[in-house]
């Protein structure tokens, strides 16, 4: 299953070889959360439950068993968590044995340091209860999932990016990364967002979720589901205020190609129930996964790079 | 298991573009994003009602590419951009570096990383400065192959002559510098001539079109000239009822390849011990290959942390303290005689002292200025450089990643400056001269 074009050639080691292209972006995942143990303090790796977190959790383990992740995990809870994925985040955390912190946007707005959006979108909420957390935990390098094929300020994002205090990143002093000599010096206080998917693309990650069999959670898959439509998405019904009044709900078939706040990911029209239909799906797809399902990139030309900048992952 | 997963289980290369201001490299690069099918609809749409919004009747395929608001508001390229796109053949990373002199820290960026250069011609101009500036940066990086994209040939009306004369003049030029393998195409970016489909106006080129060629430029390693290297980044020791005993040194491995039974030598301490055992992300293997992250296991007990080198007990280079490399200086402020700096080196990190910088290079013509004193923002110079502990480094030139180093500032973590160790160019001195000397009599 795992077949290298190294083991094909028999593993003659005068014989010119290379690595499958899963293989080099798996290796260099890999060397990239080995660097992370090796030089910080207190790494933590945001975990959503969407499957780029899954797929960095896979990573992580492989990189060191048979001993633990030297690692916790970081949940940025947006209060409008699909069930099934936060049911996937608490039997994973049990499952490898790990520590799981939960900064939750919900108890923000409950204390009113943060305030609820007329639209609901809860997104940008994330922010600071992210940010505080790294502080109050003295967290040194907090690992993400993001990839530069996401959208265009993410083409720019080092894989070690440096964070101030106040984790702002400032794409114009970045630092330039050579070969790969990651440099993660920091100040106290600052911290360095690590991004070890950054190479991968969205099929990328679905064929390798396929060839290592990682599970995930339903809501990645076809099923019944009462929707509506809003801003040309359809989004599931919740407590965060959908629908409005001049919305119906329907029963559709759908399936979510990213996972993040309910308020804002919405679902496509799918008929793809198992693995191999979602990556031929996704190879004939002629939209990108944000550009269809995720309304929090649409706010403007450099909605990303704001949050970015502001401190968002 | 599935079909879909077997057949797109593929090769990927890495390539770096490299052109002046206005030779077309957006429009290069917006044309193979567009006829490989890799921009969506949304993406598309995007760029469509940007450019709207700013007045321009057609869409602004440069807008695909410039990511950051300030690139967009001064309609240039600030920053290198890491952009995916695949074929049914091959996986695709581009660096996209901008060309403008100032940010030659930018290509070497890129280019570090690359296994194919790609540099960019106008035909109505020929070789330039520019040109012989980005071939010298690819030979000093010491990428494989280059490709010379001779674009605008619509504008030249397609003639064979003008794109022979430019080919023959660049090849001779980076044969010169070491460069090992040069493709030159001629290509129109703008029409699309021979850039994802063959040219119907140039029917006198028999050669790959551009997007033909990184699919097949081969991309595998020729390990019989390699030295294996394996830099320790981490110790694993689960410490568990399971695995009370397990010792495994997990790293990277940077050149060649290790098998099971081998006799190594761990650098810098000289301790010799032999692989009991080699873990490819938890599955065993009786050999690994260069780039595969592995965990090698040694038959005895001896003290290796991070930082240290697992090399062939036949093949351990030499360790030093002082070392002399060409660099490139990436950081604002200038490095200077004297600097206290950190040297990172594979997985270790040590403190040195820039002793002597004897030369600054002008890429133009390679020439060489003597004792420049300092080396500013882009400026590529050779140092010396003593480190207070020893390293085991190759040459740049026998390993590009045993061979090069990062310079970092100790007082604010800046990376400073991209060094390579030893000489600069593969060939600095014609190797003729010495079957020229046999045939005088003196």
């Amino acid at each position: 299953m795992t077949t290298t074009v190294a083991k094909a050639h028999g593993g003659a080691t005068d014989a010119p070889y290379t690595l499958s292209h899963l293989d080099a972006l798996e290796s260099e995942a890999v060397h990239i959360f080995r660097e992370v143990a090796g030089e910080f303090e207190r790494p933590v790796i945001l975990f959503s439950g969407g499957k780029d977190s899954i797929v960095m959790l896979h990573l992580a383990l492989k990189a060191f068993a048979p001993a633990a992740i030297p690692f916790s995990l970081l949940h940025v809870d947006t209060g409008h968590n699909f069930p099934e994925v936060l049911e996937y985040r608490d039997r994973a955390v049990a499952a490898h044995g790990l520590r799981l912190h939960v900064a939750s946007v919900q108890e923000y707005i409950d204390r009113g340091v943060l305030k609820e959006r007329p639209d609901g979108t809860r997104n940008p909420l994330q922010t600071l209860p992210l940010t505080e957390k790294i502080q109050a935990e003295k967290f040194d390098a907090v690992f993400g999932g993001g990839r530069r094929d996401e959208e265009k300020a993410r083409a720019k994002e080092r894989v070690f990016s440096l964070r101030d205090e106040f984790s702002q990143w400032d794409p114009r002093r970045q630092r330039p990364e050579l070969w790969n000599l990651y440099n993660g010096r920091h100040a106290p206080g600052e911290h360095v967002r690590v991004f070890p998917l950054s190479n991968w693309t969205e099929l990328d990650v679905w064929q390798y979720i396929a060839r290592e069999g990682i599970e995930l959670p339903d809501i990645y898959f076809a099923h019944e589901r009462e929707v509506f439509q809003r801003a040309g998405m359809w989004l599931t019904a919740g407590e965060w205020g959908g629908p409005k009044a001049d919305e119906t709900v329907e029963k559709r078939q759908v399936r979510y190609r990213t996972v993040g706040d309910m308020s804002c990911t919405g679902a496509v029209d799918s008929d793809a129930v198992t693995l191999d239909d979602v990556i031929a799906e996704i190879a004939a797809s002629r939209l990108t996964e944000r550009g269809a399902t995720r309304a929090d990139d649409k706010m403007s030309e450099a909605a990303m790079e704001d949050r970015k900048r502001e401190g968002y992952f | 298991m599935t079909t879909t997963t077997e057949l797109t289980e593929t090769t990927l290369l890495r390539f770096a573009t490299a052109g002046s201001v206005d030779d077309g490299k957006s429009t290069l690069v917006g044309r193979l994003l567009h006829d490989s099918k890799s921009i969506l609809t949304d993406q598309l749409e995007a760029v469509e009602r940007a450019s709207a919004s700013r007045g321009q009747e057609t869409p602004d395929l440069a807008l695909l590419t410039d990511g950051l608001r300030a690139e967009r508001e001064q309609g240039i390229t600030i920053d290198v951009a890491y952009r995916y796109f695949a074929t049914p053949k091959r996986r695709f990373i581009l660096a996209d570096t901008p060309g403008h002199v100032q940010y030659t820290r930018n290509m070497v960026t890129g280019a570090s990383t690359a296994e194919l250069t790609v540099i960019l011609i106008d035909a109505r101009n020929g070789v330039v400065e520019q040109t012989r500036r980005h071939a010298a940066l690819a030979a000093l990086l010491r990428v494989p192959h280059v490709v010379l994209a001779v674009n605008k040939m619509d504008l030249v009306d397609y003639q064979e002559s003008v794109f022979a004369a430019i080919a023959e003049e660049f090849t001779a030029y980076a044969l010169e510098l070491g460069v090992p393998e040069i493709t030159a195409i001629p290509i129109s970016a703008l029409a699309g001539d021979n850039v994802v489909d063959p040219s119907a106006n140039m029917d006198w080129y028999g050669g790959p079109t551009f997007l033909e060629h990184l699919e097949t430029v081969p991309v595998a390693h020729d390990l019989s000239h390699c030295h294996a290297r394996l830099p320790v980044q981490y110790v694993i020791r689960p410490q568990t009822a399971e695995h009370p005993d397990y010792r495994g040194y997990a790293g990277q491995i940077a050149a060649g390849s290790f098998r099971v039974g081998e006799s190594v030598t761990v650098l810098p301490s000289g301790h010799a011990s032999k692989i009991s055992g080699i873990d490819l992300l938890g599955e065993a293997v009786e050999v690994a290959y260069t780039t595969q992250s592995v965990t090698v296991l040694l038959e005895d007990d001896i003290d290796i942390s991070r930082g240290d080198l697992i090399v062939p007990s036949k093949d351990a280079p030499p360790t030093t303290q002082d070392i002399e490399a060409t660099v490139c200086h990436v950081a604002d402020a200038p490095l200077t005689v004297g600097h206290r700096v950190l040297l990172k080196h594979g997985t270790r990190t040590v403190k040195a002292i820039v002793k002597d910088i004897p030369s600054r290079l002008t890429l133009d013509d390679l020439s060489l200025h003597p004792h420049p004193g300092q080396l500013v923002a882009n400026d590529i110079g050779r140092v010396k450089i003593r480190t207070a502990e020893p390293l085991p480094v190759d040459s740049y030139a026998d390993s590009r990643r045993t061979g090069s180093f990062i310079l970092i500032d100790p007082n604010d973590g800046t990376t400073l400056t991209a060094g390579m160790v030893g000489e600069s160019f593969a060939s600095p001195e014609p190797v003729k001269d010495e079957a020229e000397d046999d045939g005088w009599d003196f």
